[in-house]
């Protein structure tokens, strides 16, 4: 579920052979001029910036609309309605509001998302940079871990340590909302199963800084190491960082998305995207607005943040060919 | 060539070691076999204790890794209670091969009850591999050759769509298509329940035809992602001087891109196709859910949602090594491509 | 004795999405049987993409051809198919280029990329064209060819995949060998050896032979005749003696001087040409060197002159007569 591929913005013309273009001069451009350049000409990041902002209004401004308790009202008399006026969406097996559960689902699909970035990228980059500043066993020790941890399927993990968890912890509120505990859980299950791929592209990005004279110059007037590595190489390394978090907040919202469908994440009455979807193949023939409307949410999320994290890729990094 | 292929089996071992350990601080952790083992009623004090004398659960937990490794039919344990151990296990380890009993198919070894679904997920892996693999290389290459043109548009736009896709959307999008709106409209819809018709028996017509939804479903996000990066592969490939050196000795285009060109393609190519399997084992857990697949993915789901501990893990431990394995092969088949890292 | 290359008013653009590069501006020059000739002038001046137009090796797009023609043999290369140039190449036309390293394929075998062209062109069995390939390597001085064949580029020094390269151009003896500036990544000694070799294959083949460089002192032992371009156009074409002995264009002149000698004395300075070579960003107007030309006058800036033929075979495209300062 990761971003393995690399988007060729259908406008870029193909660069030719490089002995040409060694022959040829371009005007000189700033680095912040080159960047919002690519960014701009990859229409299909804007696009998909766009759509984000759409779909997060969606979810925030909804609320203004529809009430929580609203979208968790049950009332089995109208279970499994098509679309109508009332129910813009249908209702679910037993009777709820489809419209407002993806309305609050959304809030909580997206939120799991970003924290579990979160949880992700500190991991990962801590890891990733005292392997790739330390060097030597440290380094061979973290790796080694890193390896096997990524050897061991993502969702396999999840599932067990989803069921490990579930149910140890108490309901939280937050912004005004009660969140069950699960859905802390689920943050920090997938970010404590995601961190791998930042930890590798951070370790590879310091040991190449490293080797720069201007770190051994920092060493040698005796600068200490956690200054060296959050003011002198992490400030380098951050264009790698900022793609793969962006790309990752799709994974994540997949990753929820994936044990909620399996019942195992996120539990009801509290909805997600993806616990809306379970059991929903049971009423394909029936109930087709069960599925397809939370599906096609999290299809769209899922997109716009791809295209959004290739134009980054390409204004940031563009040697870079992601695996 | 052998000496690369003998490195990096030795490299390999630690590795599955330590996934061990890993995966074995996870079961510690989160199984308590007891609560199971005395079936529904309270196990009582006394049966509690001997179980867990039994069971080694008193022991520290790195003589436990030891037993789950190599067994303890060559240690004695204390059955009696009297504080002298007397009694050599019953456990030969996962090293020689025992997984120990399932909790939940009482008494039936763990691989007798993985091995019984197994095949039903490699079948379902093999062919989609297949597509996927040969999918992507002809899409990627196709479009790369025809860059720009409105079928390489259509065919990245589809490609990125569909690679945002989760599983199961797309599982249901086609079950909804090709089974329930065919079905309605009147022409033949693919069956979307098991391997096959328990009317019709278990052969290949029924098989495959159970098979083409689950398989297009596993194989339609990975070929999306792969054409596409085929598809990038193979234009820097083809902006490379040796293609214009080849070019300039005469040679046709056709073997140019095939041999010239696929060849140094297929590099980062395997790389990332390699690094496919956890993927798609992933996605054979959502798969074999939603189309009721008897494979090991539904069997690890039940099996979790009923604690059952060492099942689980067996599960969990075959999947690291067959990743592990697969990660060397390819590592090889890289090695066996590219010249260079051989003779490093 | 008759041309066997005749190229007339070529002119390549590149469309980039900062704008058209006016890479080569309406050149016209020809190349005789037996005869070498040596293209001089700075990185960008359109050399490499001249000589990759002629052989149809121009990506298109970015590329495009605008005008202009080149015959061979009664064939216009720039207006032929990609099945009828594909005969040409490698067979009566063959290019070896700058850098070794990745102009050879890495994953293939050099033996595989050798017999290759053999195979396609002359039609030998593998047997034949290993033997051959085995005779080329020693040709070029690779003495332990029968065991390195089954080695990879990777696996030989920059001279001697520069070596292997030459093998691979000459293998199907063609008529013409392009050599795009061959040398220039190569150390010094290497490059003498290199030199010397094509040197020698060339007599023995009687090929005609275009060097392109941007290295005056390679020149003077190799070439029959000189042509001197700077941004896109030719400005000076004469033979080789005379351009060393009589340079006639102000930029020709420059290269002379800026030359390090070993006569110089201590504290003389090197000369070396004031300004930056055009970015060929706009399109051409006045002659490209005014800007950095000693000799510039009012109408260099208005119009590009055209290339004239003055007696002795001496061709000049310039507004002044250097030798008096005053307009021709």
């Amino acid at each position: 579920m990761t971003s393995t591929a690399e988007t060729v913005d259908s406008r870029e013309l193909p660069v030719p052979t490089r002995s040409i273009v060694d022959e040829l001069d371009t005007p000189p451009l700033s680095i912040s001029q080159l960047t919002w350049r690519r960014f701009k000409r990859h229409k299909m990041a804007l696009a998909g910036t766009i759509m984000l902002v759409f779909l997060v209004l969606y979810a925030i401004a909804g609320s203004f609309f529809y009430t929580e308790a609203y979208s968790n009202y049950t009332e089995t008399g109208t279970r499994l309605q098509a679309p109508s006026i009332e129910h813009p969406f249908g209702t679910d097996t037993i009777g709820r509001d489809i419209l407002s559960r993806t309305i609050y689902g959304g809030q909580i699909s997206l939120l799991i998302g970003l924290t579990a970035v979160l949880v992700e990228t500190i991991v990962g980059v801590f890891l990733g940079s005292i392997a790739g500043y330390y060097g030597g066993k440290l380094d061979s020790l973290i790796m080694r871990f890193t390896e096997a941890m990524l050897n061991i399927p993502q969702i396999f993990l999840l599932i067990v340590m989803a069921k490990f968890f579930s149910g140890k912890l108490p309901n939280i509120t937050f912004l005004g909302r009660t969140f069950s505990g699960s859905v802390v859980v689920i943050v920090f299950i997938i970010g404590l199963t995601s961190w791998m791929y930042l930890a590798r592209i951070v370790r590879a990005d310091f040991l190449s800084i490293k080797e720069n004279e201007y770190i051994l110059a920092a060493r040698a007037t005796g600068t200490p190491g956690y200054q060296i590595i959050f003011g002198h190489i992490l400030p380098n390394a951050i264009a790698p960082i900022i793609v793969t978090a962006t790309l990752s907040v799709a994974n994540a919202i997949l990753s929820e998305a994936y044990i909620s469908f399996l019942g195992m994440g996120v539990q009801p009455p509290t909805a997600t995207w993806g616990n809306m979807l379970e059991g929903a193949y049971n009423y394909i023939e029936t109930a087709p607005w069960l599925w397809v409307f939370p599906g096609l949410l999290i299809l769209l999320t899922v997109l716009s943040i791809n295209f959004i994290g290739d134009g980054l890729r390409d204004a940031l990094d563009p040697r870079s060919r992601a695996v | 060539m052998t000496r690369y292929i003998i490195r990096r089996l030795l490299q390999a071992i630690p590795l599955l070691f330590i996934i061990s350990i890993v995966l074995f601080i996870l079961m510690d952790s989160i199984g308590d076999p007891l609560a199971t083992m005395g079936g529904r009623k309270v196990t009582r004090t006394e049966d509690r204790e001997r179980l867990t004398r039994q069971l080694g659960l008193d022991k520290p937990i790195y003589v436990q890794y030891l037993y789950w490794l190599i067994g303890n039919d060559w240690a004695k344990t204390d059955m009696d209670g009297d504080g002298i151990a007397e009694t050599p296990g019953l456990r030969k380890g996962i090293l020689r091969g025992d997984f120990g009993t399932s909790l939940v198919n009482r008494g039936k070894s763990v691989l007798d009850v993985i091995g019984d679904r197994l095949p039903n997920t490699l079948l379902l892996m093999v062919v989609s591999e297949l597509i996927i693999i040969i999918g992507a290389l002809a899409v990627g290459i196709y479009s790369a050759l025809r860059q720009y043109s409105l079928i390489d548009n259509i065919v990245t736009t589809v490609s990125f769509i569909f690679y945002s896709m989760p599983i199961f959307f797309i599982a249901l999008l086609s079950m909804y298509i090709f089974s329930v709106n065919f079905k309605k409209w009147g022409l033949p819809y693919l069956p979307t329940v098991g391997m096959f018709d328990p009317e019709v028996g278990k052969t290949t017509a029924q098989l495959l035809l159970h098979m083409v939804l689950p398989v297009l479903s596993l194989s339609l996000i990975s070929l999306a992602g792969y054409s596409r990066y085929i598809r990038s592969t193979m234009l820097e490939v083809l902006s490379q001087d040796y293609i214009r050196t080849a070019r300039s000795k005469g040679l046709r285009y056709g073997y140019i891109i095939f041999t010239h060109a696929l060849k140094n393609a297929s590099l980062p190519i395997v790389t990332v196709v390699g690094l496919d399997l956890p993927l798609l084992l992933g996605g054979a857990l959502v798969t074999e859910r939603i189309f009721a697949w008897p494979g090991m993915g539904r069997l690890f789901l039940d099996h979790v949602s009923r604690g059952d501990t060492p099942v689980v893990m067996g599960i969990l431990m075959l999947i690291s090594v067959a990743v592990v394995i697969f990660q060397l092969i390819t590592d090889i088949t890289y090695a066996w491509l590219d010249p260079r890292i051989r003779y490093d | 004795m008759d041309a066997v290359l005749q190229v007339n008013d070529l002119a390549v653009h590149f469309l980039t999405p900062e704008g058209t590069v006016y890479a080569v501006n309406g050149i016209s020059f020809s190349l005789d049987n037996s005869e070498t000739l040596a293209v001089v002038g700075e990185s960008g001046c359109g050399k490499s993409v001249t000589m990759l137009s002629i052989l149809g090796l121009v990506p298109i797009p970015p590329g495009k051809i605008v005008k202009g023609n080149a015959m061979y043999q009664e064939m216009d290369l720039l207006h032929s198919t990609e099945a009828q140039l594909e005969l040409i190449r490698g067979k009566e036309i063959s290019m070896i280029f700058q850098d070794p390293m990745t102009s050879l394929n890495p994953v293939l075998t050099i033996k595989k990329q050798i017999t290759e062209s053999l195979q396609r062109h002359m039609g030998l069995d593998m047997e034949k064209a290993t033997q051959q390939a085995i005779a080329l390597l020693n040709q070029v001085g690779l003495s332990d060819a029968q065991q390195r064949l089954n080695d990879y580029p990777h696996q030989f020094s920059g001279g001697m995949r520069q070596r292997v390269m030459i093998a691979m151009a000459l293998a199907c003896m063609p008529r013409i060998l392009i050599a795009d500036e061959p040398t220039t990544a190569l150390d010094v000694t290497i490059q003498a050896q290199i030199v010397e070799l094509v040197i020698a294959l060339r007599d023995r083949l009687g090929m005609a032979m275009i060097w392109i460089t941007h290295d005056l002192g390679v020149v003077a032992g190799l070439a029959d005749r000189v042509i001197v371009m700077y941004g896109g156009c030719i400005v000076e074409e004469a033979p080789v003696t005379q351009v060393y002995e009589n340079p006639r264009h102000p930029y020709t002149m420059a290269l002379l001087a800026a030359l390090p000698r070993a006569d110089l004395r201590r504290n003389q300075r090197l000369k070396s040409i004031p300004g930056a070579p055009p970015t060929l960003h706009a399109e051409l107007r006045g002659c490209p060197f005014a800007p950095r030309c000693d000799f510039a006058i009012d109408h260099c800036w208005s119009e590009n002159p055209s290339l004239q033929t003055t007696p002795s075979e001496h061709k000049i495209a310039c507004w002044v007569d250097v030798q008096t300062g005053k307009a021709r």
